[in-house]
């Protein structure tokens, strides 16, 4: 029961906020009612996570009752040490986000409450996603998030806002509908093997021939390339980013983006092992391509929203490289980075969005000299741009190292070509910077102000979670490391053997 | 006591994290918690320095370790820190040289308003550089590595109202990243080869590994320590980096980041040993250094820019000491030593004099400074004669070994390092005769004054370490404690008796000062002749041997045009496509909107022509 509360704890927080009476003339309650709610999630995810049990590696709190018998389907929730991870960025960034979209100006005002109450209901479908072992209901709940992102930009965000959220939604649509094809295939599959079901458990073990396993995974793979988003899948994010206000665009770029790469393990790995080995040199050779594409194309954005949603593109790179690599370190990494991205993406979008929001534009151009004037959201703005580097002290650089050095072991040419990203993360991290922070302040921006307490607040846990982590990663990688493990065993992937080891042990007592 | 590598660290960067975190309430004595944080360090260091001296010759290496840092599948890597021969004498350097020029800064940062940042970016780079120096293991060093990355592009970018100063720390991370390219690369080499990036395990098998890996390895880390250490090809940064406050220059961008390549060259001996290939490019790049730093020192008119040159020379003349292998590891660190002294107190001087000058730079408006800063005048002449290698200084002692080692190695290269000294003497000597000798060239608004006492003494007592550092020599003594990771030295098989190179560099180094002095004996136009009037050489050397424009045209250029390219593609290709798509999606559903015409006629004629063909269909599968 302990996943269902989870879960359903945000969405009835959702309704609460949207039907609360007089909640549309009452903006403050709405906010501070949000913030408790997201505020309880996370207390219950930690209690989760203080249960779970690292080192056993399968799916905990599991859940599962017969929902449709017809088709076979059923209510099926458990998490494993990947879900856990992702689960607990959900519940981390939310309260972070709604702390941060306190002051947001919104096209209608009157509907604010609406505003807080999607954000909350996307939670709760993220924790459902993370948490279902299902492939129905993973369906269901990955088309639902859906459509409260499609409300978040499309009604509350900025300019050119409905283009951008039709957008969105039918790239969207389009990967669900492939992979509702591959669903009802896979349903057609166990169906003869004898008995209907979707459940993760059934399907990991499903024979399937390998034509067939080949179109089933390219059904799941495009919808979720589309979400991760892959090059040359990824034109709907820059412009949703640049539409969105800086707490949707953290809700979907560090979560609902990761239900794409999540899911790459969890449904395309696990279920189709021999199509993810057929696949894996095209699908690393794409995300090599992302991550230097993204990181160009970067390079080249004027509007600071669109510039970090190609450093996303880039990034997303990395986690699919990390993940098609199969091996423990690798995807290990690839999991971590999940959560780092998400972290480090979220204290981009929500102090770029402070200063937009000072200056009432995105563009880099109209900045200048800002942190003589605001020096603590200049240096915040760093911390976050250093770690989008991936500077070592700081989480990411752990996970992006784990995915080089893991792509490495299988593929010199690919890891040193994808290296090559460190050195563009510089560049557009730093011009970035430079433009918008250094030089002489430029004229009109006089009227900035220093961050005040509550957007300090809001972005100081990421902060700090980003510099913690990147010393101490150990309490998130004991949790992902034995749930990685049976996945790579399972495409049938083995850690490739240096070929002069060393026994670190006898060669490390060196006192 | 020697468990305790990891508090020299974390003294330090607590001190930064207090000044970061504390604001503004600590405004007025910030600075001086960050310099107690140093000397701290430094006490600590030189305690632990004194129990290693007492232990056996054996047993001078301490490594401890904090617990993992992170592993999953075979990799694993320990947050462990290594006391020995060679990273106790970087520790003393470190906080000895660092703890003066906190002190140094106490004056010559007094006015500015963000002094306490100032001192917080400093200890972060002392934690850093320890960091790097301690590491034992090739990750926990790049993590230090980084570390003085970040905290050099913050002090470099320190006045970072200036465009130039923005752009200059910009232009020094991003190309210390194409170095850390080689490093990451490097790091990866070793997992896969290893398991481990242990920088004792690397090294200590080595030998196991094919001549290729080591020779791979060697290059990889020599990238890293070419962008680290301003080597060619990645020397352009250093330069610019000048723009950083001048006691930064001092520390970090002469005494102790800008050698971390040369650190780095002899702490992977084990690998350099093995790859006779990888040494001879380690050898090239610092004779090659040496000279076109020594070339643009003689060129500049900025005084940092001169000792900046020079900087870049001497390191060349350390890298080239490191890639003799065992010959030349021990003068290496021996060079890298004294250089840290008077190099450092030349640039303090140097922001002394700037101090006098109102922040002026340019040696054509000193002149006759002498009698204005006695003290400045004498420490920084102290210096200058270190560097010029006059005898009995430690610079002589110190260059004079690299030049042999470097004769025993290959007459040619030692008789261009010999020629590197006179060349040295010569742009030195032009900084003496430019800055303190001959007709005063001030401006009228200036009035030289000595700095205050808090800026001397740190002067005093670096030009003393300047003289006496040659010390470290006496009986041989750096090159025994070296012996264990440096390995043993056999003196250099020489031409001629060893008395004749010394009596030879002697006379290149007269003949450099005598050119210095009658050059610039009389007084110097006080502004520098225009370009056209210069000889190439000249020229070439003011513009850096062109490096800037040759970086300009082989790389900014191009990745400026591709992006360019790929922003153009990414709006028209790609989402053209998907736009295109949608809107030839768009245009059928208006063709196909024309058959809904109201009329039930029409429908009824549709529902007919269906049915037909689906009985003519029936019909076909049927008969067929």
């Amino acid at each position: 029961m302990m996943l269902t509360v989870l879960a359903v704890t945000p969405i009835i927080g959702a309704l609460l906020v949207a039907c609360w009476p007089g909640a549309s003339g009452n903006p403050r309650l709405v906010k501070v009612l949000a913030l408790a709610v997201s505020l309880i999630t996370l207390v219950l995810a930690i209690v989760v996570a203080a249960q779970f049990d690292a080192a056993e590696g399968g799916y905990q709190f599991v859940e599962q009752r017969e929902w449709i018998p017809a088709i076979g389907a059923h209510y099926a929730l458990g998490l494993n040490g990947i879900g856990l991870t992702l689960v607990m960025l959900t519940t981390i960034l939310s309260p972070i986000v709604i702390l941060a979209a306190w002051g947001d100006r919104l096209p209608n005002p009157a509907r604010t409450h609406t505003y807080f109450a999607w954000m909350l209901a996307l939670e709760g479908l993220a924790i459902g996603v993370f948490a279902a072992t299902d492939v129905f209901l993973f369906y269901l709940l990955f088309e639902a998030t859906l459509v409260p992102l499609y409300f978040l930009i499309g009604a509350h965000g900025g300019v050119g806002r409905s283009y951008a959220a039709v957008k969105f939604l039918i790239y969207n649509l389009v990967g669900g509908l492939l992979m509702l094809a591959s669903i009802v295939g896979l349903y057609a599959l166990t169906t003869r093997a004898g008995e209907s079901s979707f459940l993760h458990s059934e399907l990991i073990g499903l024979d399937i021939s390998a034509g067939t396993e080949k179109l089933l995974f390219l059904g799941f793979f495009i919808a979720f390339a589309v979400k991760a988003p892959m090059w040359p899948l990824h034109t709907w994010l820059p412009d949703a980013a640049a539409s969105s206000t800086p707490s949707t665009a953290v809700l979907m770029v560090s979560i609902v983006d990761k239900i794409g790469t999540f899911a790459m393990i969890r449904w395309c790995l696990e279920i189709f092992p021999g199509a993810s080995q057929w696949a894996s040199p095209v699908v690393m050779v794409l995300a090599v391509i992302s991550i230097l594409y993204g990181a160009l194309l970067a390079i080249g954005q004027d509007d600071i929203r669109r510039l970090i949603a190609f450093t996303s593109v880039s990034h997303f790179g990395f986690i699919v490289l990390g993940i098609f690599a199969f091996t423990t370190l690798s995807t290990s990494g690839a999991t971590l980075y999940m959560f780092n991205h998400g972290l480090s993406t979220a204290v981009l979008f929500l102090v770029t969005g402070m200063l937009i929001a000072r200056r009432g534009s995105a563009s880099i151009s109209e900045f200048g000299g800002v942190q003589k004037i605001a020096p603590v959201l200049a240096g915040i703005l760093l911390i976050g741009g250093l770690s989008s580097l991936s500077l070592p002290g700081l989480a990411p650089f752990i996970s992006e190292f784990m995915v080089l050095a893991g792509t490495f072991t299988v593929s010199i040419p690919l890891a040193v070509i994808a290296a090559f990203g460190i050195i563009l993360a510089a560049v557009y991290i730093l011009l970035m910077y430079k433009r918008t922070m250094t030089g002489p302040l430029r004229p009109g921006l006089d009227g900035i102000r220093e961050l005040d307490g509550r957007e300090f607040t809001a972005l100081a846990p990421a902060v700090v979670l980003i510099i913690a982590l990147g010393f101490v990663p150990g309490p998130l990688l004991s949790v992902i490391n034995p749930s990685v493990e049976p996945v790579i065993a399972q495409v049938g992937a083995e850690d490739p053997v240096p070929p002069h080891p060393v026994d670190a042990a006898s060669e490390g007592a060196h006192e | 006591m020697l468990e305790l590598s990891w508090l020299l660290i974390a003294i330090p960067l607590a001190g930064a994290a207090l000044l970061l975190v504390w604001g503004k309430g600590a405004d007025r004595f910030g600075h001086l918690i960050a310099t107690a944080a140093s000397a701290a360090a430094f006490v600590l260091g030189l305690i632990m320095f004194v129990e290693l001296i007492g232990r056996g010759a054996d047993d001078r290496s301490v490594t401890t370790s904090l617990g993992t840092w992170f592993e999953a599948g075979r990799f694993h890597v320990e947050f462990a820190f290594t006391f020995d021969q060679l990273s106790s004498l970087f520790v003393l350097l470190i906080t000895g040289v660092g703890t003066l020029i906190h002190v140094y800064s106490i004056g010559y940062m007094a006015h500015d308003a963000r002094r306490r940042r100032f001192f917080a970016y400093l200890n972060l780079f002392v934690a850093a550089m320890l960091t790097l120096v301690l590491a034992a293991d090739y990750l926990v060093l790049f993590l230090g590595w980084e570390g003085v990355g970040l905290a050099s592009f913050l002090l470099i970018g320190f006045w970072q109202h200036k465009e130039t100063a923005a752009a200059a720390a910009n232009k020094a991370f991003i190309m210390n990243r194409v170095g850390d390219l080689g490093m990451v690369i490097a790091l990866m080499t070793m997992f896969a080869t290893f398991g481990t990036t242990s920088i004792a395990a690397v090294n200590g098998a080595i030998d196991s590994a094919s001549g290729s890996t080591a020779t791979a390895l060697g290059l990889l880390l020599l990238v890293g320590a070419c962008g680290k250490s301003a080597q060619v090809p990645l020397q352009a940064w250093l330069l610019d980096a000048m723009e950083g406050p001048t006691p930064v220059s001092a520390l970090i961008h002469a005494a102790t980041m800008v050698t971390a390549g040369v650190y780095l060259v002899v702490r992977s001996a084990g690998i350099y040993d093995a790859s006779e290939i990888a040494r001879t490019v380690v050898v090239i790049v610092g004779l090659v250094t040496l000279l076109v730093g020594a070339w643009i020192g003689c060129a500049k008119d900025d005084i940092k820019k001169v000792l900046a040159g020079s900087t870049m020379s001497q390191i060349g003349y350390m890298m080239l000491a490191a890639g003799l292998g065992p010959a030349g590891y021990a003068f290496a660190i021996f060079h890298l030593l004294t250089h840290g002294f008077f190099k450092a107190n030349m640039f303090l001087g140097a922001g002394s004099v700037m101090h006098a000058m109102d922040d002026d730079v340019d040696m054509r408006h000193y002149g006759a400074l002498r009698r204005a800063m006695p003290i400045t005048f004498v420490t920084f002449g102290l210096g200058y004669l270190a560097i010029i290698g006059f005898p009995g200084m430690s610079g002589f002692f110190s260059k004079d070994k690299i030049i042999e080692a470097a004769l025993g190695y290959n007459t040619w290269i030692g008789l261009a390092a010999m020629i590197g000294a006179g060349v040295t003497a010569f742009y030195m000597t032009r900084l003496m005769m430019m800055t303190f000798f001959g007709e005063k060239r001030w401006r009228d608004e200036v009035h030289p004054h000595e700095s205050p006492s808090v800026m001397t003494i740190p002067l005093i007592v670096l030009a003393a370490a300047s003289v006496l550092g040659g010390a470290l020599y006496l009986g041989g003594w750096i090159t025994d404690w070296l012996e264990p990771i440096a390995g043993h030295a056999e003196h250099p098989h020489l031409p001629v008796p060893v008395i004749v190179v010394q009596l030879g560099v002697m006379a290149v180094v007269a003949l450099g000062v005598a050119a210095g002095v009658w050059l610039y004996r009389r007084d110097v136009p006080d502004r520098a002749a225009a370009d056209a009037d210069v000889s190439i050489v000249t020229r070439a050397g003011r513009h850096e041997i062109y490096t800037n424009e040759v970086n300009g045209a082989l790389v900014v250029l191009p990745v400026r045009y591709l992006t360019r390219l790929l922003v153009w593609l990414d709006a028209r290709g790609i989402d053209g496509t998907v736009t295109g798509t949608a809107d030839r999606i768009g245009e059928a559903s208006q063709q196909l909107r024309r058959t809904q015409t109201g009329y039930v006629r029409s429908y009824a004629l549709g529902i007919f022509g269906g049915a037909l063909l689906v009985v003519l269909g029936l019909l076909a599968v049927t008969l067929a």
